[in-house]
């Protein structure tokens, strides 16, 4: 036992293991409390059904929050580029190419500017993104006029509404594979890619990370840029899941999005994340409302419990950083 | 004749308006410890930067191997043969060593992906070959953080005779370290003439800075006002020239 715990394995994933456990414990209590619901197969499709729409934005804004900053303009990017998307799907008469390309385009560009306001101007990124959060929303209610855009006509039986959000073998929503792709993807260039190793150094330390040799602006606009892609990505999903645009779209997003993150255990000071962390925060987070209210809670419990895991979570790993020091 | 290995010319730098570097002038060979001195807001540390490519200069020319350069960026620099090593923020704390010593020029394939194996077994070889580090308790997987001043510096060291640099840059190599520490430190400066290796170093400590180079720069407010060969000069007039400097401002130059 005590080879084990020392072990080198061990030692280098403290993080990932408490939030293994934590969410192993989780189910165990969802499992125990609710047997009828979690013995059989239709609550885990919902999870894979609804878990990946945050969970993409999640997985992305990991790579930020790494960086030592933040991102809260993200809801508001998934309502602009839905909108895009809605309104090109419509005028095309589902020309799927064009409004992916451009809604896509669009959130990247929404990122662009969160990393030029952080980095070229200088302003914290918490209050940059405040500013962009209000701006693209206000945008999305100034285009819309408040009314909704429906592409059941465009969308619903289409390929692409296939390889987004159809079930596999009729039982696995395509979205939930598609998530679990990006998770590994993103995985591996945020440990092993020369830019997820810059992510990693300038989040530790900017000063140092500049003298040697890495273009410390850069790699906080890329970060910006592909949480801005995956935001727009997350927006399509939802828009096949749910063939129609509304107005409020993404809104809700923001608390469960970070919460994951952080219960995932990346660590808000910058240098020191996990993207599987952020993979079992998503479990974690997005299981929380059915499972409380399957356990014969009311909903009232929801975000009482939800805070109760947060804080427990960010307290372990204050706690494990704080041995370490 | 020494061969000539940095030359910089009537080098400007202003911060807005704050002139930090006015018309300085100087020149290191090959095989050649030079260090710079003067009072905190000199303008060391700005000069030494210029040199690793952190800050532009707002005028003058620079020459490496008797060459004109313009160095716009770290990356550059080091490219040329500039090594620096900065005493606290040589490295990156949470990040394991190996990643750190090649962070910025990471061994990769053409996608961009990190060589890990290839980069963990050269960081092995700069522990062991390099630094001399037999700590079990160290391995290149270790975090930075768990290391002592010395320690650090002595990766921040191997990193540059790794790479095989011509004029390492070494700012305040000595701050904070034991004495046995900055015995190692200096003795590894006096190392780097062997290996007709040049450095130019900045250090508070006259002690320190006069048993390991060879030629001193004194630097006051953005000038250079001073430059002395260690043969010309013993530890106590130096010293003396630093009193007097600091009282009135000026250095008396005797003919």
């Amino acid at each position: 036992m005590n080879n084990l715990i020392n072990s080198y394995f061990v030692k280098t994933h403290k993080l990932e293991i408490s939030i293994t456990i934590i969410a192993l414990v989780l189910f165990l209590i969802y499992f125990l409390g609710a047997p009828h619901v979690f013995t059989r197969f239709p609550i885990y499709r919902a999870f894979m059904q609804s878990m990946p729409f945050f969970g993409i934005i999640a997985i992305s804004a990991t790579f930020v929050v790494t960086l030592g900053e933040i991102d809260l303009s993200f809801p508001s990017i998934v309502g602009i580029t839905s909108l895009i998307f809605g309104i090109i799907m419509t005028s095309t008469d589902g020309n799927f190419f064009i409004a992916f390309i451009l809604a896509t385009s669009l959130g990247m560009f929404a990122g662009l500017v969160n990393g030029l306001l952080v980095t070229k101007i200088g302003i914290p990124s918490i209050v940059a993104t405040i500013g962009t959060l209000f701006f693209w929303r206000g945008l999305v209610n100034v285009i819309s006029q408040g009314s909704g855009i429906a592409i059941v006509d465009v969308a619903d039986g289409t390929w692409h509404h296939m390889i987004f959000v159809e079930k596999l073998f009729g039982k696995i929503p395509m979205q939930f594979i598609w998530f679990i792709v990006l998770t590994g993807l993103m995985q591996w260039v945020y440990r092993y890619h020369k830019f997820g190793n810059h992510i990693h150094f300038v989040g530790d330390n900017k000063a140092s990370a500049q003298m040697m040799g890495i273009n410390v602006d850069n790699v906080k606009i890329i970060a910006f840029v592909q949480l801005g892609f995956f935001s727009a990505l997350a927006g399509i999903f939802t828009m096949y899941e749910m063939l129609y645009f509304w107005p409020t779209q993404g809104e809700g997003l923001m608390l469960t999005t970070l919460a994951a993150v952080f219960v995932g255990g990346t660590s808000v000071f910058g240098g020191k994340g996990t993207i599987f962390g952020t993979f079992i925060g998503v479990l974690i987070i997005g299981s929380l409302e059915s499972g409380i209210v399957a356990l014969g809670l009311s909903g009232f419990y929801v975000k009482f419990i939800n805070g109760l895991m947060i804080t427990v979570a960010v307290t372990v790993y204050a706690l494990i950083q704080r041995r370490k020091n | 004749m020494a061969e000539e290995l940095l030359k910089l010319e009537n080098i400007y730098k202003n911060f807005g308006n704050v002139k930090v570097l006015k018309d300085v002038n100087i020149k290191i060979n090959k095989g050649e410890v030079v260090a710079l001195i003067g009072d905190n807001g000199a303008g060391k540390s700005t000069l030494i930067k210029v040199i690793t490519g952190v800050h532009t200069p707002n005028s003058g020319k620079v020459f490496f191997k008797q060459e004109e350069v313009q160095i716009k960026s770290v990356a550059q620099s080091r490219k040329m043969g500039i090594e620096a090593v900065y005493q606290e923020r040589a490295l990156c704390d949470q990040q394991e060593l190996y990643r750190n010593i090649f962070a910025g020029r990471e061994i990769t394939n053409s996608f961009g992906f990190l060589d890990i194996k290839k980069q963990r077994k050269e960081a092995e070889k700069i522990l062991r070959d390099y630094i001399g580090f037999t700590s079990k308790a160290i391995t290149v997987d270790s975090q930075v953080m768990g290391l002592s001043g010395g320690e650090k510096q002595g990766v921040a060291f191997g990193r540059s005779l790794y790479f095989n640099s011509d004029l390492i840059v070494l700012d305040e190599p000595t701050m904070g370290l034991s004495i046995q520490e900055t015995e190692k430190v200096l003795n590894f400066v006096k190392g780097l003439k062997n290996e007709n290796k040049s450095a130019i170093f900045i250090d508070h400590n006259i002690i320190h800075v006069y048993g390991a180079a060879d030629r001193f720069i004194i630097l006051d407010r953005g000038e250079v006002v001073g430059e002395f060969n260690k043969e010309d000069i013993s530890r106590e007039e130096l010293v003396q020239k630093m009193i007097q400097l600091h009282e009135s401002g000026k250095i008396k130059v005797e003919d």
